[in-house]
C-alpha cells in the first residue's frame, strides 16, 4: 500500500520531533534568529519544486476554475521546457530559461476549493503542509483570494491570486505575500464610465442589482461613482443573495421603477441567470423615459458570455484580457492554448498562466526561492509582452497596473467562442489610481514565517 | 465522579492512546499531517457533542452548524478585541454558543420529531443567510472574519508586546500551528470524550435515554422532560461552539459556509455513520468522512496509475479509468455509496459492525466497547 | 404603486406554483409511505437532466475537420452538421426548438421506471425503520445520483433554451384592459404556472375520483385494515412512489429554461421543499400547495426595497421566519392532522 504514502523527508522527521519539543516547552530556547540559514517554508531541497493550485472545480465559478487549471498545466509545461514555450519567449525582460525554476523541475498539486472561502483555505493548508507547495495560486472569487492570501501571509508562502476583481484584494485586505495580476472593480468603473456616457448619453437613470457580498458591494460603489460622475441618477441599488438562482422577484420591481438602465453587479452563474431572466422579462425590448432600456454587466468573461448565449449581444462590460487581441503575447498564448485544448483561453486562464510565469521569473531574478527575496523581485517590477501592454507590479499594493478592455457582446459571432468584441483598450495611465484610497496594510515580509 | 467501571476506564484509556498516537499510526494512510489531524480532533468533538443530543434523546437537530459557526466567530472576535491567547477565546466562544443554543433550544424544543428538525434548520439557515449579508459588519460576509495587524487586542496591548508579522493565535505566547495545534485539540477531544462518557453513565444520561425511548411515558410518570432535553441541547451546542472555536484557533478565519445546512447535515451523517448513541461511533464517523474529504479527493490519475501498475497493460488502464470515478472529484460518490451500504446492512452504523465482528470472535462475552449502544429504537410518531 | 404590487403578486404566484409542485411529490411519498425522502431533490434534478439528455440527442452532430481553413485561434477548422435536421429537415428544426416541452415524452416513462425501481429496490425495506435511517439512505442515494450525473454531464450548468416563440414577455395589463406595457410577464413563467396548476389538479382528481385513488387514500388512513380487506396495497404504494417521481421529474423538466440545471440543482431545492411540506403539515396535499403559494408570495413581497428598508435582510430569511412562526402557532403546520395523513 504505497498508494498514499509520502516519503518521510528529513524535514518532516525534524518537524515531528520539533512538535514534541515544542509541546514540552523547550522550543523558545531553540528559535534563535538565523539558526537555520535561509530555512523557510517548504524550501525545495530535491530536484523538483511544487506549485499548489487552488481551483474552484465545483460551485458557482467552476467553469473559470477548470479553465485556470488548463492554463496552469500549460504554464508548468512551458516552464519545464516542454511544448512550444508559449509566452516564455515573449516576456520582456525575462530571466526564464525553460529548464524549470532555478534548475528544478516544476510539479503541481491541485485542490478543489468549491468556490468557498473555508474550503479554499483548508485546501491551501493541505497543499502547503502535506504536499510541500512553495507557492499557492488560483481561485476565482475575491472571498477565496482574500482568505487564502491571509493564510499564506501566516505561513510564509507566496500567493499569486487568480481571478479576483474586488477592490479589497489589493485594498484594505492586501497582504505582503499576496499578488494580483487581474484588474479590479475600481478600474472597471474608470474604464467603462466614459464608454457608457458616449453610447447611452448623460441623462440616464440606473437600477443596480448587486450580489450581496464584498465583491458586489465594491463594484456597485465603483459603478455608482463612475456613472454619477457622468450625470446619471441612481434610482435604486438592490442586494440579491449570492446563488439565488431565480432572480424574478428582484426583476419585477425594475420594470416600473422609472429606471432606463439595469446594471447587473453579478458574476459567474449568477450573472448568466440574472441576465437571461432579465431578457425573459422583456427588458431589452422595452422603452423607458422615451429611451431604449439598456442592460450593463460591468465585469464579464467569455465563459459567462457563452453561458448567456444570445442574451449577451450588444451588452457592455469590462474584461482583463481577450483572446482575439492582436499583440504578439496574446497571439502566442492563444495559439499555444488552442493547440493544447482545442479552444481559445478565457481571461481567467490568461491571468492564471501569467501569474505562474511571473512567479517563476521573479524567483529566477532573485536567484532564490526565499519568499522575502522573491517579493522584492516582484515589487515594482516592470514587464511587457503578456498581452496587456507594458505592466507594472505596483509595490505599494501588489496590484498590476496595465491596460484593461471595454468589451461588448458580439452581434454576429463566427464561432461559439467569438462572443465578445473589444470596444476599447483603456490605457494604463487612465486606470492608474492612488493606492492610498483603499487603505490597508501589507504587513512585513520578514522574518519569513516558518510553516509547520 | 471519578469512580469509573473497569470497562469505561479501558475504553477511555484506549481512546486516549489511539488519539495521541495518531501521528504515528496514520502515517501509512497519508493522513498524518497537522491540518487534517486537527480537523479529526475538531470534528470529533463536534460529533461527540451532537451525539449527546441526538444519540441520547433522539432529537434530530438539523441546525447544529449554527453553534459551530457562532463559536468560530466568537473566538475570532476574542482574538481581535481581547487577546491572541487561545484560552479566553475558547471560554468566550463556549459561553456565547451556549447562550445561542439556549435561545434556539428553548423555542425549538416546543416541538418534537420532524417539526423540531425543521425549526432548528430554519434557525440555522437564518443565521447563515444573515451572516452572509446584513451582518457583514460582524461576520465580514463571504470573505470571512480574519485577523489583521490593526486589531485593537486590548489585553495584549496592556502588556505592550508587539508581534511581528501576521497575528496568529497563541497559547501562553506559544504558537499553535502544526503538531502543537494537534496536541492542543487532542487534549480537548479527550476531555470532551471523558465528559460525554460521564454524562452517558450518569442519572442525567439515563433520563435522556428514557426520553428517547418513550417521552410520553416519562411525562405521565411525572417528569418534566423539557429541562433535561434543553440541558442536553445546550451542552451539545457548547460542544459545537468549542469545536468551532478550535477551528478558529488552528486557522483564524471564520467563514459563513460553516453554518450552512450542508454543514449541519454533515455532522448528522458522521454520527449516524459511526453509530448514533455510542460513544466512539460518532468520532469514527467524523474521522472517516474527513479522511474521505481530504485524502480521497486528492487522489489523481497519476497516483492511480502507479497503484494499478502491477496489472497487465490495458487492464491497468481500464482499472485507472474505473477507479478514477470514485476518487478525486468523485470522492463524494464513494461517500454516498458508503452511506447506502452501511445503512442497508449495518443499521447501527460502523459500531454495529465492530460489535458483530467482536461477537463472532467471542460469543460468550458481550463486547466491552459499546456501553451505551442499543438496537435502534423506533422514534416517536411525529 | 398598484402595478408594482400586482406584478409582485404575480411573481409570488409564479414562485409559489413552483414550490407547490416540488413539495407535492415529497408530501405524496410521506403521506402514503411514511418515508422522509431526501432523494426528492435528486428526482427533480434527474427530471431536468431528461430534458438535457433529450436535447443532446437531438443536437448530435457530425464533425468533419477542414484542414484548408483555420479557426481564429490557429487550429484546423471543425465543420459541424446537425444530424436531426439532416434527417428530418424542418420538422427536425422544430423539434430542436421545442425540445424542452417535447422531452416530457421521455421524462414520464424514465421517471416512472426510476421511481418504481427505487421503491422496490431500497425504499420498501425502510418503511418500518426510524426516520434518521430513512434520511441517511435517501441522502446517500441522492449523492450517488448527483455524482453519476456529474460524471456524465460535468459540473457546470447546461442552458436549455426555451422555444423561440415563447421567449420574451406577455403584456398582461393590456390583456386585462389596462394600460399597455406596464404589467408584462415572461411567457414561459406563465406557462410554468399553468402547467403546475394542471399537474396539481390532476393529482388531486386522480386521488379523489378514481378507485385507485380511493384505495390509496384508505391505505394512507389505515394501511393494515386495507391489507386485511384483501387489497394489495403495497403494489399501489409502489405506483404512488413512481407517480411522485414523475411529478418531481416534470417539475424539473419545465424549470430548465428558467434556471440552467447542473448536478447540484436538486440539493438547492431540497431544503426549501422540506420547509414547504412541514409548513403545510406533513402528509397533507392541500397543505403543501397552500404553503407553497404562501411562501412564494411572501418571498416575492419581502424582496421589495420598501419592505427591506423596514427590516434589513428580510428577503434572505422570510421563508424560514414564516416556517418558525407557523410551527410555533400551529404545531402541525397549516393543514396537518394527526393520524389521517401520517404513517
Amino acid at each position: 500500500m504505497t498508494l498514499l504514502k509520502r516519503g518521510l523527508s528529513r524535514r518532516r522527521v525534524l518537524q515531528t520531533g520539533m512538535a514534541g519539543i515544542i509541546g514540552s516547552g523547550v522550543a523558545p530556547l531553540m528559535f534563535t534568529k538565523g539558526a537555520w540559514a535561509q530555512e523557510f517554508c517548504n524550501n525545495p531541497t530535491g530536484d523538483t519544486v511544487t506549485f499548489g493550485l487552488n481551483l474552484p472545480l465545483t460551485g458557482a465559478y467552476a467553469e473559470e476554475g477548470a479553465d485556470e487549471q488548463k492554463a496552469y498545466e500549460l504554464a508548468v509545461k512551458h516552464l519545464n521546457g516542454e511544448g512550444d514555450g508559449g509566452l516564455i519567449g515573449v516576456l520582456t525582460p525575462t530571466a526564464l530559461k525553460g529548464n524549470g525554476i532555478l534548475g528544478k523541475k516544476v510539479a503541481f498539486v491541485t485542490s478543489d476549493s468549491q468556490t468557498k472561502s473555508d474550503v479554499a483555505r483548508a485546501g491551501a493548508t493541505r497543499m502547503i503542509e502535506r504536499d510541500g507547495a512553495i507557492m499557492v495560486t488560483g481561485g476565482s472569487s475575491s472571498g477565496e483570494a482574500i482568505a487564502v492570501q491571509g493564510l499564506c501571509q501566516e505561513l510564509g508562502v507566496i500567493f499569486m491570486a487568480g481571478l479576483t476583481h474586488s477592490n479589497d484584494t489589493t485594498g484594505k485586505d492586501k497582504r505582503r505575500y499576496g499578488f494580483r495580476h487581474f484588474f479590479n472593480a475600481y478600474q472597471s468603473g474608470i474604464g467603462l464610465g466614459p464608454v457608457l456616457g458616449q453610447e447611452y448619453g448623460k441623462d440616464r437613470r440606473a437600477y443596480h442589482l448587486t450580489a450581496d457580498y464584498t465583491w458586489g458591494w465594491t463594484q456597485e460603489e465603483s459603478m455608482k461613482a463612475a456613472t454619477e460622475a457622468l450625470g446619471w441618477q441612481t434610482v435604486e441599488a438592490v442586494r440579491t443573495p449570492l446563488g439565488a438562482g431565480d432572480f424574478s422577484q428582484f426583476l419585477t420591481p425594475v420594470l416600473n421603477s422609472g429606471a432606463d438602465v439595469l446594471i447587473l453587479n453579478h458574476y459567474g452563474n449568477d450573472m448568466v441567470n440574472s441576465l437571461t431572466q432579465a431578457v425573459q422579462f422583456g427588458m431589452r425590448d422595452r422603452q423607458a423615459n422615451g429611451k431604449d432600456f439598456q442592460i450593463v454587466v460591468p465585469l464579464f468573461s467569455e465563459l459567462m458570455a457563452k453561458g448567456a448565449g444570445a442574451n449577451i449581444k450588444g451588452i457592455f462590460g469590462t474584461s482583463n484580457w481577450h483572446w482575439n487581441l492582436q499583440d504578439p503575447g496574446t497571439v502566442a498564448f492563444t495559439k499555444s492554448f488552442g493547440a493544447a485544448y482545442g479552444a481559445p483561453p478565457s481571461q481567467a486562464a490568461h491571468t492564471a498562466y501569467v501569474q505562474a510565469l511571473l512567479y517563476a521569473d521573479a524567483v529566477e531574478r532573485a536567484g532564490t526561492f526565499y519568499p522575502p527575496e522573491v517579493i522584492k523581485a516582484l515589487e515594482g517590477h516592470e514587464f511587457d509582452g503578456m498581452g496587456n501592454g507594458p505592466t507594472l507590479y505596483r509595490a505599494e499594493d501588489h496590484q498590476c497596473m496595465k491596460n484593461i478592455l471595454v468589451v461588448q457582446g458580439n452581434d454576429n459571432p463566427t464561432s461559439e467562442y467569438d462572443v465578445l468584441n473589444v470596444v476599447q483598450e483603456v490605457q494604463r495611465d487612465v486606470v492608474t489610481y492612488d493606492p492610498a484610497i483603499f487603505g490597508g496594510d501589507l504587513g512585513p515580509a520578514e522574518p519569513a514565517p516558518l510553516c509547520a | 465522579m471519578l469512580a469509573m467501571s473497569r470497562n469505561d476506564l479501558l475504553l477511555f484509556l484506549g481512546f486516549t492512546i489511539a488519539v495521541l498516537a495518531m501521528p504515528i499510526w496514520l502515517q501509512p494512510f497519508g493522513a498524518a499531517y497537522p491540518d487534517l489531524l486537527q480537523r479529526f480532533m475538531i470534528f470529533g468533538i463536534f460529533a461527540v457533542g451532537f451525539n449527546i443530543l441526538f444519540g441520547l434523546t433522539g432529537y434530530l437537530s438539523f441546525g447544529h452548524a449554527a453553534f459551530f459557526g457562532v463559536g468560530s466567530y466568537a473566538a475570532v472576535w476574542s482574538f481581535k478585541l481581547l487577546s491572541l491567547d487561545a484560552i479566553p477565546a475558547m471560554i468566550f466562544a463556549v459561553v456565547v454558543s451556549g447562550l445561542f443554543a439556549l435561545a434556539i433550544g428553548f423555542v425549538s424544543l416546543r416541538r418534537s420529531g420532524i417539526y423540531f428538525s425543521i425549526l432548528t434548520l430554519a434557525f440555522a439557515q437564518m443565521s447563515y443567510n444573515l451572516a452572509y449579508s446584513v451582518l457583514t459588519p460582524i461576520t465580514n460576509g463571504e470573505t470571512g472574519l480574519q485577523l489583521t495587524l490593526g486589531d485593537p487586542r486590548h489585553f495584549d496591548r496592556l502588556f505592550g508586546e508587539a508581534m511581528p508579522g501576521q497575528p496568529v493565535p497563541t497559547l501562553l505566547g506559544q504558537s499553535l500551528g502544526g503538531f502543537t495545534g494537534f496536541y492542543f485539540c487532542a487534549g480537548f477531544l479527550i476531555l470532551a470524550f471523558f465528559i460525554a462518557q460521564r454524562i452517558t453513565g450518569s442519572p442525567f444520561g439515563m433520563m435522556l435515554k428514557g426520553i428517547k425511548s418513550n417521552q410520553t411515558r416519562m411525562n405521565y410518570t411525572g417528569f418534566n422532560t423539557k429541562p433535561y432535553t434543553l440541558a442536553a441541547f445546550v451542552i451539545s451546542g457548547m460542544y459545537a461552539g468549542l469545536a468551532g472555536a478550535l477551528l478558529a484557533v488552528t486557522d483564524p478565519l471564520a467563514g459563513a459556509e460553516r453554518m450552512q445546512w450542508t454543514a449541519s447535515g454533515e455532522v448528522v451523517l458522521m454520527t449516524i455513520l459511526g453509530g448514533a448513541g455510542t460513544l466512539v461511533g460518532p468520532v469514527i464517523g467524523a474521522w472517516l468522512i474527513k479522511y474521505f474529504e481530504n485524502i480521497f479527493s486528492a487522489i489523481n490519475e497519476t497516483i492511480l496509475a502507479r497503484f494499478w501498475d502491477f496489472l497487465p497493460d490495458g487492464a491497468d488502464h481500464f482499472a485507472v479509468v474505473v477507479s478514477s470515478k470514485f476518487v478525486g472529484e468523485g470522492w463524494f460518490l464513494t461517500l454516498g455509496l458508503v452511506f447506502v451500504l452501511i445503512v442497508v446492512f449495518l443499521p447501527g452504523g460502523i459500531m454495529e459492525g465492530v460489535r458483530r465482528i467482536a461477537h463472532l470472535f467471542d460469543r460468550k462475552r458481550s463486547s466491552p466497547t459499546n456501553p451505551g449502544k442499543t438496537a435502534p429504537h423506533p422514534q416517536p410518531a411525529e | 404603486m398598484f402595478e408594482v404590487i400586482f406584478l409582485q403578486f404575480l411573481n409570488g404566484l409564479d414562485k409559489g406554483a413552483a414550490y407547490a409542485l416540488i413539495a407535492l411529490g415529497l408530501t405524496l411519498v410521506f403521506g402514503t409511505l411514511g418515508v422522509v425522502n431526501f432523494a426528492h431533490g435528486a428526482l427533480f434534478m434527474l427530471g431536468a437532466f431528461c430534458a438535457v439528455l433529450f436535447r443532446q440527442l437531438l443536437t448530435l452532430e457530425t464533425v468533419t475537420i477542414d484542414p484548408t481553413k483555420l479557426s481564429p485561434w490557429g487550429q484546423p477548422l471543425e465543420v459541424r452538421a446537425p444530424l436531426v435536421q439532416a434527417w428530418f429537415g424542418d420538422f427536425g428544426a422544430v423539434l430542436v426548438n421545442y425540445s424542452v416541452p417535447a422531452s416530457i415524452i421521455i421524462t414520464i416513462p424514465i421517471m416512472l421506471l426510476l421511481g418504481i425501481l427505487l421503491e422496490r429496490g431500497i425504499i420498501k425495506h425502510f418503511y418500518k425503520r426510524p426516520h434518521a435511517e430513512q434520511i441517511l439512505v435517501t441522502f446517500g442515494l441522492a449523492i450517488v445520483a448527483q455524482e453519476v450525473i456529474k460524471s456524465f454531464f460535468g459540473p457546470n450548468p447546461i442552458p436549455q433554451p426555451m422555444p423561440t416563440d415563447l421567449r420574451g414577455a406577455a403584456d398582461i395589463g393590456a390583456f386585462l384592459g389596462m394600460q399597455a406595457n406596464v404589467i408584462t410577464y415572461p411567457i414561459w413563467r406563465l406557462i410554468y404556472f399553468l402547467f403546475s396548476a394542471a399537474i396539481i389538479g390532476g393529482v388531486f382528481a386522480f386521488l379523489q375520483f378514481t378507485t385507485f385513488g380511493m384505495v390509496v387514500r384508505a391505505g394512507m388512513a389505515d394501511r393494515e385494515t386495507v391489507g386485511l380487506l384483501g387489497i394489495n396495497i403495497d403494489r399501489r404504494f409502489t405506483i404512488m412512489f413512481g407517480l411522485a417521481a414523475v411529478v418531481a421529474g416534470l417539475a424539473g423538466v419545465m424549470y430548465t429554461p428558467l434556471l440552467p440545471p447542473n448536478y447540484h440543482i436538486g440539493m438547492d431545492f431540497l431544503v426549501l421543499s422540506f420547509v414547504v411540506v412541514v409548513v403545510g403539515g406533513m402528509g397533507s396535499l392541500p397543505g403543501a400547495v397552500a404553503a407553497g403559494f404562501l411562501l412564494g408570495i411572501l418571498q416575492s413581497f419581502a424582496s421589495m426595497t420598501q419592505v427591506k428598508a423596514l427590516i434589513p435582510g428580510i428577503d434572505q430569511i422570510i421563508i424560514y421566519l414564516v416556517a418558525v412562526v407557523i410551527l410555533l402557532v400551529l404545531p402541525r403546520g397549516l393543514f396537518g392532522r394527526r393520524g389521517v395523513m401520517e404513517a
